[in-house]
């Protein structure tokens, strides 16, 4: 069908036309409006955007594989804040006082574990109960905030540990750590999901779940693998950047589940699943971190930042149901 | 003689590559319950469809008295006074009975304000009518079957209308629920409303209907009185003389047994099951719609556990819990709704096709992609699966070819039991003869196969041994040196007890 394959080149190849535009349309219109000499498309600033984009961009890449599987994950802004305070608190524990930096690993092992744990005891329960993913995320992005403010209250958890900020900081190639770490991670998924068994049986199972039952594949552990996953990155992007900043506040990663699956979804992933790219993600993590800089670059605030990117989200969802009808009879609705 | 109240003159209608409805009439006089006859896939539903408003004709037309009239949506039905009522309900469980029986036409105070008690009022008068046993508030979730259809019934009587359309009404019916339906039909009669009564059910036709239509393949084979009509001569217009039912004469060795269910009992839905299939034979299971054939072969895949009974799979009892347990033990299910149950659509051929043993196939941790592709090959080669190539999207493929791939992925596991159910649904006549010619030859090759099928010329045409099924039971097991069409038509609508013979 020629109209199927257009409108596939259309869907896959539109986060990149769209990250184009907005390349072009920032810096023309920077020329004009921005207060500051320097162009848009500078070197150093297109780093500090890739750099800027990796907290939420690792999370969205785990967000598109549990998606793809028909599940969703609202808990990870939560789990992020978890993560974080686990990783700046440990490194203070007076069992850890004689390993001097050897606590970085040990405190970033012990972070990550935690987020591998509080993912996959949702996926359990989503498994072994039957409750909507949905429900269950919801009920544990609650929880685990709750956690999180159990722990310290509204102060801030707190500790700086130079050779840790030196690390984060720094520069391969260029390219800081936390992109490294995007890039990476968004390698390692992609390969996950086109190369391996889970991946490609996570595809099937988003797409029809009764095919994949009757095919004698086993949807419960699937899924759980899944939640691990999300739950693991969640507290991979967490540690990443609180290596630097070095302290956490209880409300922070708030609303990040939103913004996460702001930028799946706008990288092409379908939300009933079965159907999305880690790529397509990476590119709608990217689009998002243009939009919200290049609007700052002209001079727009933050709420305007919200109202536009709100805007195009729905704009994308409408034609890319358009793309869908077409040489489909829809029941119209 | 009355005018006839509705008149369907002439009706034409084609899909793609099949003439669904050809130069088909029926008329319904007032007061007359007219019987609507044929084997599935003769065009009943098509027809009903048309009248619905739901499909448009390519020729003829649709009278209401003298007017002719255009069916534009089920609105214009409506509103012509031509009544629905479906074999599968549609109703909001949530909802009380009052709710679903004014759904969208709730009666109105001011500012919007739904006016209940004049709602449970006209309710009330309507289930007066009808002699139910619940009142406007019960909520439609709490009732029977038999009950919910009475609501149905009653949304039915709050239109004026002029023709009611029973759809295979007593499918899930107890005797009793039966008795009250025939009596609301009987005053829908006297009411002078023209009824059409569509039915597999023999005793049930003979009971109430004035006069029988019979359709075959599209084709309009007559309409007769009632009365001077018999089981036979209507079984005989249903079925044709131009059977084209070359029985499968293939007598090729059997091997040993390869499946043996004893005793096996699922609930309701069947009941005291017996039956083996051997290495090399083709079983074919008929019945109605709702026989509990599917059950069966869901039991057997272990979708569905059984309250009783086992199944031994050469000689040895096994349990079976899971799709993935079935596997294991070599039992494989090609199932009913090819596109919900049996395919990914999103996903491509090749990816389809290998689903089930993707994780046995793997290197390392990678999905070993040229064996997959090799499988494919194998199979697309095998069974002339016509695609441009395995990475094309099932979804984009035609029902045929999709059902192939259904059975390739299958057949690539090795399975001992291959089932089918429906093996031609929604295939049309070229690819089916190929599905059936697929069928004899994988039986000829040793696999025991397991046909389900609603379709009497697929049965015949493709099984050694036919089960004849009726309401969960099975009624008896003909060879098919000794099936005829009559006597198979009697077992699955469960005249007379023919387990004895």
């Amino acid at each position: 069908m020629k109209a199927g394959k257009l409108s596939d080149a259309l869907k896959k190849g539109a986060i990149w036309g769209f990250i184009l535009l907005e390349l072009i349309f920032f810096s023309v219109a920077g020329q004009f409006l921005s207060l500051s000499d320097s162009a848009f498309m500078d070197l150093d600033n297109m780093l500090l955007l890739l750099k800027q984009s990796a907290p939420i961009g690792i999370i969205a890449i785990g967000m598109t594989i549990v998606m793809i599987n028909g599940n969703i994950d609202l808990s990870v802004g939560a789990t992020f804040a978890i993560a974080a305070i686990v990783l700046l608190d440990s490194m203070t524990w007076p069992i850890f006082a004689g390993l001097g930096d050897w606590v970085i690993p040990v405190s970033w092992l012990l972070a990550l574990t935690v987020g591998t744990l509080l993912g996959a005891l949702n996926g359990l329960i989503v498994w072994k109960t039957g409750v909507d993913a949905f429900i269950v995320t919801l009920g544990a992005m609650l929880g685990y905030r709750g956690m999180v403010f159990m722990f310290n209250g509204e102060n801030p958890t707190s500790h700086l540990n130079w050779t840790l900020v030196d690390f984060a900081e720094a520069q391969l190639l260029g390219i800081h750590t936390p992109t490294w770490f995007l890039l990476g991670v968004t390698l390692a998924i992609w390969f996950v999901m086109t190369r391996t068994v889970h991946g490609r049986n996570a595809y099937a199972i988003g797409d029809n779940r009764e095919a994949a039952v009757n095919a004698g594949i086993r949807v419960g552990p699937h899924m759980m693998i899944n939640f691990a996953i999300i739950g693991f990155l969640a507290a991979l992007s967490a540690v990443v950047f609180y290596s630097e900043s070095g302290s956490v506040n209880p409300n922070d990663g708030q609303l990040y589940e939103l913004w996460v699956i702001t930028a799946v979804v706008l990288g092409g992933t379908k939300i009933t699943g079965g159907a999305g790219s880690v790529i397509g993600t990476f590119g709608g993590v990217i689009a998002i971190q243009l939009l919200r800089k290049g609007l700052g670059h002209i001079g727009a605030d933050t709420s305007t930042v919200n109202l536009v990117i709100g805007l195009i989200l729905i704009a994308v969802l409408i034609l890319d149901r358009q793309l869908n009808i077409r040489g489909k009879e829809e029941l119209k609705l | 003689m009355t005018d006839p109240i509705l008149r369907l003159e002439g009706i034409v209608k084609t899909f793609p590559g099949v003439r669904a409805l050809d130069n088909v009439s029926l008329s319904v006089l007032p007061g007359e319950v007219h019987a609507l006859m044929g084997e599935n896939g003769a065009g009943k539903s098509t027809l009903m469809k048309v009248l619905g408003g739901l499909h448009q004709p390519d020729g003829g037309g649709i009278y209401m008295g003298r007017d002719r009239i255009v069916m534009s949506g089920p609105l214009e039905a409506k509103a012509n006074g031509i009544v629905f009522i479906h074999q599968e309900l549609s109703l909001a469980e949530e909802l009380s009975v009052a709710e679903n029986i004014y759904l969208g036409e709730l009666p109105r105070k001011s500012f919007g304000r739904v006016d209940w008690s004049r709602l449970a009022e006209q309710t009330n008068a309507i289930l007066k009518k009808l002699n139910v046993g619940f009142d406007a508030r019960t909520l439609v979730g709490d009732l029977s079957i038999a009950n919910q259809q009475m609501v149905e019934i009653a949304r039915a009587l709050t239109v004026d209308a002029k023709a009611v359309i029973f759809d295979e009404p007593t499918a899930s019916l107890t005797d009793a629920e039966k008795v009250v339906l025939f009596d609301v039909i009987a005053d829908l009669k006297a009411d002078g409303v023209g009824i059409i009564y569509i039915s597999h059910r023999m005793e049930e036709i003979f009971k109430i209907t004035d006069r029988i239509t019979v359709l075959r393949d599209g084709e309009y084979q007559g309409t007769v009185e009632t009365a001077n009509a018999d089981e036979e001569s209507v079984t005989q217009m249903m079925i044709g003389r131009k059977l084209d039912l070359s029985r499968n004469a293939s007598h090729h060795e059997l091997g040993d047994v390869a499946i043996e269910v004893r005793g096996l009992s699922c609930g309701g839905l069947y009941q005291e099951i017996d039956f083996e299939i051997y290495r090399g034979e083709v079983v074919g299971f008929y019945g109605l719609v709702g026989a509990g054939r599917t059950e069966i072969a869901e039991t057997l895949f272990g979708l569905r556990d059984p309250s009783a009974g086992k199944i031994l799979l050469d000689g040895q009892e096994v349990r079976i819990h899971s799709p993935a347990d079935a596997i294991a033990r070599g039992i494989s299910l090609v199932p009913e709704d090819r596109k919900g149950q049996g395919l990914v659509l999103g996903m491509n051929c090749r990816d389809n096709m290998t689903l089930p043993q993707v994780d046995d196939l793997k290197a390392g941790p990678f999905v070993a992609e040229g064996a997959e592709i090799a499988i494919f090959d194998l199979y697309r080669d095998r069974l002339d699966i016509r695609t441009p190539g395995w990475k094309q999207k099932v979804g984009n493929l035609s029902g045929g070819n999709q059902q192939k791939i259904v059975i390739g992925k299958w057949l690539s596991m090795h399975p001992n039991v291959l089932i089918v159910d429906e093996p031609t649904r929604g295939i049309d006549v070229g690819s089916k003869s190929e599905i059936h010619n697929l069928l004899r030859g994988l039986a000829a090759q040793g696999y025991a196969v397991m046909v389900i099928s609603s379709e009497m010329p697929e049965v015949l045409h493709v099984s050694d041994r036919i089960v004849a099924m009726y309401s969960g039971r099975i009624m008896r097991t003909f060879t098919s040196d000794e099936v005829t069409e009559d006597s198979l038509i009697q077992a699955i609508s469960g005249l007379g007890d023919h387990r004895a013979a």
